[in-house]
């Protein structure tokens, strides 16, 4: 890279921020103030939400009232579609806050008797800007715009005239756009913007549908070129901003208790370094859950908020299940420390339960989240690799400082590290939870396979379920566990 | 109003029609000057005075191109008699015109 000026003297392109949560992350900052930037994309990605929540945060959050020059809906049309995500442009219509102008462009060839040229939809977009003293400027879309204009000469220097026009009257504006086959756009129209062209898309693969976002060109900023995800629910677009996986987060020194006093023993006597991240894998029945479940149990009991991610059983079900050991976690609930959100894992692409996690995580803040189990997400299809989501997951996590358990179902007979490959190089601390039967009786174990930075014990103990909770029970001479877990690099543990 | 109206279309072609004609304008720029004139002599002679020019300049009233969705100028609108029609640019293309706005020469 070439010797660049220090960050402190380097001026800043001026951004204005979008609202849209994760966008204002990714772009650094937001769109281009005072310029042009094109959103295009397929029918149906979103383009002309990303533009209406850009004016309505503008208008609400930010002060700036905007004007929308709609070139596909009526102003009825698009106040009904917008209402169910809480926009209500009619209230800021009237607060003068928003304007919004229908422009119908007659697609039946009108008639050219000579030349002309386009100040009329000039004139209209002046007097709604100078009307409500608009800052910023949504044209949705071009498409119909252009589909009406017959003269591709007269289309193509007015529509430069027009971007002109936006910039010397320093608003900052989007232009929507559809998507091309072998160009970005069907017009092309990324050559005229020169600033900022960002690209969602929207596909389904194998019935799970799938949004993306992607920062084509922002010149003057240095932005990720990945693809984000990202989703659209009630509340509008929330984009994930994947962290720079840059391995910079701080290691935390204090501890949280596992809730169960035995297992902290085996952990120096304090459990989990806080900010980490277990994971504690095992045959059917195992405990898992369990485990999750005592965690979040001595979590809240201090006062911690908890984030309960399941994704196969429901809420009610883990509940009756942990007071069949003695955990009374519905208290927690009901004072608002614990929340539960449950999905089924096939009920979205992996970008759209990352998307959901994030948004849920930022919302509220909690400082324990717990995934259970991530066996569906590690084996649900889908084109994004499972290994960099939980990658970006865990980073995640981290950065905020939140201390993350997620349990893994793993398959009798099966070394238990295939299963959790992809997963476990990311965790500090790995619990592995097995069934066995030496001389006939069954029984339960544990292990601690590893805990990064401290003296674990890497003595076996039986784990003993029962009304009264979990408990560890003896040291284990002869477990079953050590002697076929191959941790990669790893000596294996002494009997 | 719309059951006279289709009354009048199916009729209007044997009838002498009396037109009203508006046409949209940004200042008066050439363009627009040319419209004008070539509106004006138009009219005189295929209307025979059975017309009326009103002639809006949007730099004035900008709040009127709403109405009448314009968005290129010059735009000519027949806002009578019904159904309305509109046509685009200077009006130098005089057949143009004629088949755009469906004038029915006045004889």
């Amino acid at each position: 890279m070439p010797r660049a000026k220090p960050k402190s003297v380097r001026p800043s392109l001026a951004k204005t921020p979008t609202g849209i949560q994760g966008l204002d992350e990714v772009t650094g900052g937001g769109l281009p103030k005072g310029r042009v930037s094109l959103v295009c994309g397929n029918a149906g990605c979103g383009k002309s939400l990303l533009a209406m929540q850009f004016l309505v945060d503008g208008a609400v959050r930010y002060g700036e009232p905007g004007v929308c020059l709609n070139f596909e809906e009526t102003e009825a049309k698009l106040t009904a579609n917008v209402a169910s995500l809480g926009f209500d442009l009619r209230e800021l219509s009237k607060r003068r806050k928003l304007s919004i102008d229908y422009v119908l462009v007659d697609r039946n060839q009108i008639s050219e008797t000579g030349e002309y040229n386009l100040d009329g939809l000039f004139i209209r977009l002046a007097h709604a800007v100078k009307t409500i003293k608009a800052k910023r400027v949504v044209l949705d879309s071009v498409q119909a715009l252009l589909a009406g204009v017959a003269d591709s000469a007269i289309l193509r220097s007015e529509l430069q005239r027009l971007f002109r026009w936006l910039e010397d009257h320093k608003l900052t504006a989007i232009v929507t756009a559809e998507a091309g086959i072998h160009t970005l756009t069907r017009f092309g129209l990324e050559e005229y913007i020169a600033d900022c062209v960002i690209a969602l898309d929207h596909r389904v693969t194998e019935q799970i549908s799938t949004r993306r976002l992607r920062i084509v060109k922002y010149r003057g900023t240095f932005h990720g070129t990945d693809e984000y995800p990202f989703l659209i629910d009630e509340e509008g677009i929330s984009v994930v901003p994947i962290t720079s996986l840059a391995l910079a987060h701080k290691a935390l020194t204090n501890r949280v208790s596992t809730g169960i006093p035995t297992l902290d023993e085996m952990m120096e006597g304090k459990g989990y370094f806080r900010g980490s991240s277990v994971l504690v894998t095992g045959t059917a029945g195992t405990g898992k859950s369990s485990m999750a479940a005592n965690f979040t149990n001595a979590a809240c009991a201090r006062g911690e908020l908890c984030l309960y991610f399941t994704f196969e059983e429901s809420p009610s079900q883990i509940l009756r299940n942990m007071r069949s050991v003695g955990l009374g976690l519905e208290r927690w609930v009901k004072n608002r420390l614990l929340h539960f959100n449950a999905m089924r894992p096939t009920s979205t692409g992996l970008e759209g339960h990352l998307a959901a996690i994030h948004k849920l995580i930022a919302k509220l803040q909690p400082s324990i989240v717990v995934i259970d189990p991530i066996t569906n997400l590690v084996s649900s299809t889908g084109t994004y690799d499972v290994k960099s989501m939980l990658v970006r997951l865990v980073d995640f996590l981290k950065v905020k400082q939140i201390t993350s358990m997620f349990t893994n179902l793993t398959f009798a007979g099966d070394p238990q590290e295939r299963t959790a490959a992809a997963v476990s190089s990311l965790m500090d601390t790995w619990i592995v939870l097995r069934d066995s039967k030496p001389n006939g009786r069954p029984r339960r174990e544990l292990y601690v396979l590893k805990s990064r930075g401290m003296a674990h014990s890497r003595e076996a103990r039986e784990l003993i379920v029962s009304k009264n909770g979990l408990e560890l029970g003896i040291v284990l001479k002869d477990h079953t566990l050590g002697s076929t877990v191959e941790v990669p690099g790893a000596v294996a543990a002494a009997k | 109003m719309k059951k006279s109206s289709a009354k009048k279309r199916q009729s209007g072609t044997s009838r002498s029609n009396f037109y009203i004609l508006r046409l949209y304008i940004a200042g008066q720029t050439p363009n627009s000057v040319t419209a004008i004139a070539n509106l004006k002599k138009l009219c005189e002679d295929k209307l025979q005075g059975k017309y009326r020019i009103e002639v809006v300049d949007l730099l004035e009233k900008p709040q009127l191109a709403k109405g009448d969705q314009i968005i290129a100028i010059p735009t000519l609108v027949r806002r009578l008699p019904p159904p309305v029609k509109k046509i685009i640019g200077n009006l130098s293309r005089t057949e143009s015109v004629i088949v755009g706005l469906d004038l029915q020469p006045v004889r």
